[in-house]
């Protein structure tokens, strides 16, 4: 049948229709059109569609009204002269200064006072050394976990572990914190004998366990998602396990394990209510003792945030912190996302 | 498979790591049962806190918590299920406008609490609340631009977003597509297809979502620090603009904010086995759940 026959057909059809006539069989190219929208679909059903297709976006608008919202305390701090004239200038956020009182240069965060001192380094510093030492806890734990659960526990035991590890994640962060402030404390003060009840080591060991099971479920993830063929292969070329988890099954799923490490370092540094009640809050700037105090950027928002007047130089710089905690944490996700996108595409690529 | 020396090590090494992770996980839980069981009365949960956070009891937690995550619940969730509906059912396949919206989810998921709470603060509270405050009210005390349950909800309703359309997209795309063309074939159309034939079959997987947000939701104290918790209430939220006691900021303000905390300690400790009592069990719910869903969808397939 010729092309001009089937189109003649189609005006048949409409003409039909037009005199109200029951249709008659649809015409031919209709056929191709994707199932369900030959059909006219009744206007409730379009609202309905458009609703699901607004509210789909409401992840994109809240991750831009957030660093819009927060941005927007913050930035007058960058242009406002007479706010950087009460906090002694902008360098002073950054750079030691003579306080007066004080004989040498000096990072001092001490937002209360005659004088705002506002350095926001020893902040840095203790978010840096709870997150430097929780890591240093929590990474080895859970990939050796994850390397247990993925290679060597059996099918059965491997369905109870994992969710029993994963119970870890739903514990709230507030319950690790007072389990730190009120347990932990002790036992590591009569431990090691520290002078401050609450310092990063109590801190951290609480992080990591709000830590460890993002890092395991990830890391256990990539490691089963490994193809069971090079498993094999290097089974039957005569390898020992531990040779063919070290040498073929770790370096296969390093990338999803990076990932882990990334992710779980992102949650470190976001993490608040362990290090708020646990580390001890004290800003001081001393890189390489654990068993000090420490104040980290998230604490300091949480404790302080509630008594600053609104639009103080205060307030303006704690929401500056909060844009950093943001972009930070952005960055670490996005490079932890792609990474294992990357693996996931690798490995089924290879499993093809 | 016989064993040598380097797999006793490797193997040695990673059992231990499981060990210590799920032994301080049961030391943990054990402590807090052990020191919070006997304080636990029908009397603790009922009655009303001491004004000075030496303890007494919970009662006003319990109803703030109730109702924040009731809030959160009905204005996140249907939110969240539409999302996971878009990312399943309408975008299409390798399209850049869904590749989006996921990165959006993944990095919502991974934007600290306490970001949230600054974002709660100066976007429903003064931004929102505020402005209602100027359009209505003229100039004044704030009536809706001040922390209140409303915002502190609004809040953990955009951080648990993320859980929901996960697990939505996730329970959607394991419903089987025959069931789709077959519906679309007797002439229902995508959307009568969607809401009674794909969501049904696909609701104890978003079901479990759902219940993964709200145990979230319970157990976050950061967000709700400046949007609408507070230490001690006389009395229990009735309306939107009131602010709330929550279990998570109640074991937060004991805990540092006492001033005898020796007083406070059983309540605290009752408190917490309250708070893991509520976030274990929506939990296991939900983990079952997640099971029958997934022997549905294998027996379905």
């Amino acid at each position: 049948m010729s092309n001009g026959s089937a189109g003649q057909l189609e005006v048949g059809a409409a003409e039909a229709a037009t005199k109200g006539d029951v249709p008659s069989v649809p015409p031919r190219r209709r056929a191709r059109v994707p199932l369900g929208q030959g059909l006219r679909t009744p206007f409730s059903h379009r609202v309905g569609e458009a609703a699901i297709h607004v509210m789909a976006f409401a992840a994109v608008a809240a991750i831009a009204l957030i660093f819009l919202f927060i941005a927007k305390e913050a930035l007058p701090i960058l242009f406002d002269v007479a706010a950087q004239e009460e906090i002694g200038g902008l360098s002073a956020l950054v750079f030691p200064r003579v306080w007066p009182g004080y004989a040498e240069a000096a990072f001092v965060w001490q937002p209360v006072g005659e004088i705002p001192k506002l350095n926001v380094v020893p902040l840095f510093v203790g978010t840096l050394k709870v997150t430097v030492i929780s890591m240093l806890i929590a990474v080895p734990l859970s990939i050796g976990a994850a390397i247990y659960v993925s290679q060597y526990a059996s099918r059965r035991a491997r369905e109870i572990l994992k969710p029993a590890i994963e119970l870890l994640a739903s514990i709230p962060s507030v319950v690790l914190g007072f389990f730190a402030l009120m347990i932990l404390a002790t036992f590591v003060q009569s431990l090691l004998g520290t002078t401050y009840r609450l310092n990063v080591i109590v801190a951290s060991l609480g992080l990591s366990l709000a830590i460890a099971p993002l890092v395991f479920t990830i890391s256990e993830d990539a490691l089963s998602a490994v193809p069971k063929d090079l498993l094999h292969a290097a089974l039957a070329l005569g390898a020992r396990k531990h040779q063919v988890i070290l040498r073929v099954v770790v370096p296969a799923a390093l990338p999803g394990i990076a990932a882990a490490v990334i992710l779980g370092m992102g949650r470190a540094i976001g993490e608040t209510l362990v290090v708020l009640m646990a580390s001890g809050n004290a800003a001081v700037v001393e890189l390489f003792d654990p068993t000090t105090s420490a104040r980290t950027v998230t604490a300091t928002i949480a404790a302080e945030l509630g008594e600053v007047t609104q639009g103080d130089p205060h307030w303006r710089v704690l929401f500056l912190l909060g844009t950093l905690l943001f972009l930070v944490t952005f960055v670490l996700n996005r490079v932890g996302a792609l990474v294992i996108d990357r693996l996931h595409k690798r490995l089924s690529g290879g499993a093809v | 498979m016989r064993y040598a020396r380097g797999d006793w090590v490797l193997a040695g090494l990673s059992a231990t790591s499981v060990v210590l992770l799920l032994g301080t996980t049961v030391v943990l839980l054990g402590l807090i049962v052990r020191e919070g069981a006997g304080h636990v009365s029908v009397e603790f949960l009922t009655s009303e806190p001491a004004s000075d956070l030496t303890g007494g009891g919970i009662f006003p937690a319990i109803v703030g918590t109730v109702m924040l995550t009731m809030l959160m619940t009905i204005t996140g969730v249907p939110v969240g299920i539409a999302t996971g509906i878009y990312l399943a059912e309408y975008a299409p396949r390798g399209s850049r406008l869904a590749s989006v919206v996921r990165a959006a989810v993944q990095n919502l998921a991974g934007v600290p609490s306490i970001v949230f709470g600054l974002f709660g603060l100066g976007f429903f509270v003064m931004f929102v609340g505020r402005g209602i405050d100027d359009l209505v009210y003229g100039p004044g005390d704030p009536v809706w631009g001040r922390p209140a349950v409303l915002w502190s909800s609004l809040t953990l309703a955009v951080l648990t977003l993320p859980v929901v359309i996960v697990a939505t997209e996730e329970a959607l795309r394991t419903v089987p597509q025959d069931l789709r063309m077959a519906s679309m074939s007797l002439g229902a159309t995508k959307f009568q297809t969607i809401f009674r034939i794909v969501v049904p079959q696909a609701s104890s997987g978003i079901l479990t979502g759902v219940i993964l947000a709200v145990s979230r939701g319970a157990g976050e104290v950061a967000p709700i620090i400046f949007t609408g918790a507070a230490n001690y209430l006389p009395y229990l939220p009735t309306d939107l603009r009131d602010m709330h006691m929550h279990l998570g900021y109640h074991v937060f303000a004991l805990s540092t904010q006492s001033p005898n905390v020796d007083a406070a300690r059983p309540a605290l400790f009752a408190t917490v086995l309250v708070l893991l009592a509520l976030t274990f069990t929506l939990n296991l719910a939900a983990v079952l759940l997640r099971n029958r869903a997934r022997a549905h969808a294998l027996a379905s397939a």
